[in-house]
């Protein structure tokens, strides 16, 4: 499934869309850093409520589809802008974690 | 790639440049990948990297990051110029951290970071002292 697909499916926002073709493989949720970058793989989504422009730079290094920001949280405008920059694809929802998280697995995602 | 080892990046880390913050790590590994280093060896090397540069951004009053590399293995430098690290025992203790609580808040600050380092290098190196900063040197074995 690619990012546009997944977008249109679980009704997300798209708040920067550089990549929207990007495939997906699989998600990995959390808000502390250290932990995405050791434990993430290439292809996840990231579920977290860490808006900042750092969360950019860590999409970019483990090369994750898609960072999805839950609970109706706001990224940050420098970070939207460096997404774009970067080919980082930002989205959002107001559900909380659990529940995407649960609508992911049905979906076999 | 030869024997000798060959510097492959140098880039300067500013104190709390969040912006810019990672540039150094993405920059060496996109540089690895044009030199056909094992894909696993690159993640490796930017979880290390990472987790270094945001140290320098984060604790120090800045720094700067060097990669060189040889046929047998990576060499990563990070050294800044202070304030040092008081207790370095205790940098390696897992859940450990001197950050603000507003660098909590961002995702940092775990007490992680040194950890994660030393979990992925093969050989690592800290020296620190409140007069010359602290310099780490990290060894990746590019054989195996």
């Amino acid at each position: 499934m690619t990012v546009k697909e997944l977008v249109d499916q679980f009704n997300l926002e798209v708040v920067a869309g550089p990549d929207l073709d990007k495939e997906i493989d699989g998600a990995y949720i959390g808000d502390l850093l250290s932990n995405v970058m050791a434990r993430a793989e290439q292809g996840n989504l990231w579920l977290t409520v860490q808006g900042h422009q750092n969360v950019v730079a860590v999409a970019l290094l483990v090369e994750l589809a898609a960072v999805i920001l839950v609970e109706d949280f706001d990224y940050e405008e420098n970070a939207v802008q460096r997404a774009c920059q970067k080919g980082v694809n930002l989205l959002k929802t107001r559900k909380k974690s659990y529940a995407l998280a649960c609508s992911f697995c049905e979906s076999k995602i | 790639m030869s024997l000798q080892k060959q510097q492959i990046l140098n880039k300067e880390i500013e104190s709390f440049d969040f912006q810019s913050g990672g540039e150094a790590s993405s920059n060496l590994k996109n540089i690895l990948r044009k030199l056909g280093v094992p894909s696993q060896t690159v993640r490796k090397t930017a979880i290390i990297t990472y987790e270094l540069e945001m140290n320098v951004v984060i604790h120090s009053l800045g720094g700067e990051l060097t990669a060189l590399i040889s046929e047998e293995e990576l060499e990563i430098r990070v050294d800044d110029s202070g304030p040092g690290i008081e207790d370095l025992d205790k940098a390696f203790t897992a859940g450990y951290s001197t950050a603000s609580d507003e660098i909590r808040e961002m995702g940092f600050g775990a007490g992680m970071g040194l950890v994660n380092v030393k979990r992925y290098a093969d050989q690592i190196d800290v020296k620190s002292s409140k007069e010359e900063g602290t310099h780490v040197k990290v060894i990746i074995n590019l054989t195996n």
